[in-house]
């Protein structure tokens, strides 16, 4: 029996068994009241917030104003963190795509036992701590690191300098996104056909060509999916930004906890937050139409 | 259906791109027998001193039974709402059920950096900031979103036709739940409860936002020393995390297996 045959069943031998809409909304009320003290409130309250007004000393008056995006708009800072942002995420997600795309082929090509091993260590990272595998870059890319002992042990005067500043971010970035990249490329090779493969293969063309004639093309799918991902958590990563950029790399994620946790102007916080998520819309948006243009 | 070979090619590009996804978690455990005071690679000195000294940091070890007292208290409370929630979603399908079920997801979509914040601004204002209550509600509210999911999943898959059996030999809705479903949706239970106690046991960004200076949880405090100081005690830490968490994989992993929790 397929999953929905079986839901679709169970409707029917429930309504049979209940009497209808009182014990539904018993049923939901915890979650429903979770969601809207953790969740719902909050969300509205924050997107408020950005327009509130607020005096010299800091306090919100109470009264609305749009004085927040004014400034912010009109700021050449912001404009600059905002392309600073998305440049920096769209060359994540681009290095991400590079690096995960051989392993989702591999594991999509292996099987058995062997392929359940490395799914799981795909996968394991993501049960550990950002924080954890952060400080394995740092161990990695300090002056003192290993990448640093090797150019010495090679007779390089100066250490070359890989954190505190966007070449760090980007590389510990890419290998913390690599999961979701991986994940969504192995699940779009789903629809990958091995006898097209094989068939192109017998007609007489080379392995390369069989990948960028068949295989590249029907990837396509999980290749958006997963790039949109990737960006989508580029953009409002923070903890690795924070550590590995030391303070001199700026993004907005970065701001926004800034904002809110050192300068306490809670209202531009607000205000950068809200970017962040028109971010995402036109992220998601964007998709949306490469996915519809591809079919 | 037979798999086209792996070209030696793929292989070496795989091999590499695995190295780097696991580069950073291969280093810390050379580098937690560092002998060292700071922070280098290779450490000129080997020793046991920084798990040794893991003992001795009081606000470490306190943070750490916190976080584990936190992820288990979110980890009960997360089933005993989404069990009930799951089951009227799935089972009893009231009108809505799907919108409603992207409803309680959504704290998943939005970034946590936003969610934070905005928990951050109301909580404040109620004087739940750096609170145990404020803490717990920030996390469940997170961690459930994955639990619902999991145990909606466990509901839709289980054969209706046991359930159905039980209530038509004269069983009572509560007992076809409690003696037949219940029991049928074990393994999806433990998969919930154990992906609920690791989300909450790693979760750092909200909890940076909700904790202060005498209520913190094991990442913030991790996330603040790495910030401020350059010593291999994190690395001790780290590998002990791997451990743990290695465990509670391996004994999920024994009861479903890991795979199919996470890749249908």
């Amino acid at each position: 029996m397929s999953a929905t045959a079986g839901a679709a069943a169970g409707a029917g031998y429930a309504a049979d068994q209940q009497s209808g809409g009182g014990l539904v909304i018993a049923l939901l009320l915890p979650i429903a009241l979770v969601n809207l003290v953790g969740f719902l409130l909050p969300v509205v309250n924050l997107a408020l917030i950005s327009l509130q007004e607020v005096q010299a000393s800091g306090a919100m008056t109470g009264g609305w104003s749009t004085a927040k995006w004014v400034s912010v708009v009109t700021d050449d800072f912001y404009w600059e963190l905002l392309w600073n942002t998305i440049r920096t995420s769209l060359g994540i997600t681009l290095a991400t795509l590079l690096v995960s795309y051989p392993i989702a082929l591999y594991l999509h090509r292996s099987s058995g036992l062997w392929r359940s091993v490395l799914l799981v260590m795909v996968i394991s990272p993501l049960l550990l701590s950002a924080v954890v595998r952060t400080y394995g870059w740092i161990a990695i890319l300090s002056d003192q690191g290993v990448v640093n002992s090797v150019l010495k042990a090679f007779g390089a005067a100066e250490p070359w300098r890989l954190m505190f500043n966007l070449t760090g971010v980007t590389i510990g970035l890419t290998e913390i996104l690599m999961p979701y990249m991986i994940l969504a490329l192995v699940a779009g090779f789903g629809r990958l056909d091995p006898r097209a493969e094989e068939a192109a293969a017998t007609l007489g063309a080379s392995p390369f060509r069989v990948f960028r004639r068949i295989v590249l093309p029907l990837s396509v799918p999980g290749i958006a999916l997963g790039s949109l991902l990737t960006f989508v958590l580029a953009v409002s990563s923070f903890i690795t930004p924070k550590l590995l950029g030391g303070g001199r790399v700026f993004l907005l994620a970065t701001e926004v906890y800034d904002q809110a946790i050192v300068t306490l102007d809670w209202p531009l916080a607000a205000t950068l937050s809200m970017i962040v998520l028109v971010v995402f819309g036109i992220a998601i948006a964007v998709y949306g139409r490469l996915v519809r243009s591809i079919g | 259906m037979d798999k086209p070979p792996i070209s030696p090619a793929l292989k070496i590009l795989a091999a590499v791109a695995f190295l780097f996804l696991l580069a950073p978690v291969l280093i810390v455990v050379p580098l937690s027998f560092s002998g060292d005071v700071f922070m280098s690679f290779p450490p000129k000195s080997w020793s046991g001193r920084w798990y040794a000294a893991i003992l001795q940091n009081p606000k470490m070890l306190e943070a750490f039974l916190f976080s584990v007292k936190l992820a288990a208290g979110v980890t009960v409370v997360n089933l005993a709402i989404a069990v009930p929630a799951g089951y009227a979603l799935v089972r009893l399908a009231p009108r809505g059920a799907e919108a409603m079920t992207s409803l309680f997801t959504a704290p998943l979509l939005l970034p946590t950096i936003v969610l934070g914040l905005a928990m951050l601004i109301i909580f404040a204002r109620i004087g739940l900031l750096a609170t145990v209550p404020g803490l717990f509600v920030a996390h469940l509210v997170v961690t459930l979103p994955y639990v619902l999911r999991v145990v909606s999943t466990a509901l839709s898959t289980l054969p209706v036709a046991v359930e159905e059996a039980a209530a038509t030999l004269g069983a009572a809705p509560a007992t076809v739940f409690r003696r037949v479903t219940l029991p049928m949706m074990l393994p999806g239970l433990v998969a919930a409860g154990a992906l609920s106690f690791l989300v909450s046991f790693d979760e750092v960004v909200l909890s940076l936002f909700m904790s202060g200076p005498r209520l913190s949880t094991l990442p913030v405090e991790m996330y603040h020393h790495v910030e401020s100081r350059a010593d291999p005690l994190v690395a001790a830490i780290s590998v002990l995390l791997v451990v743990f968490t290695l465990a509670i994989v391996i004994v999920v992993d024994r009861s479903l297996g890991l795979a199919k929790t996470f890749v249908k």
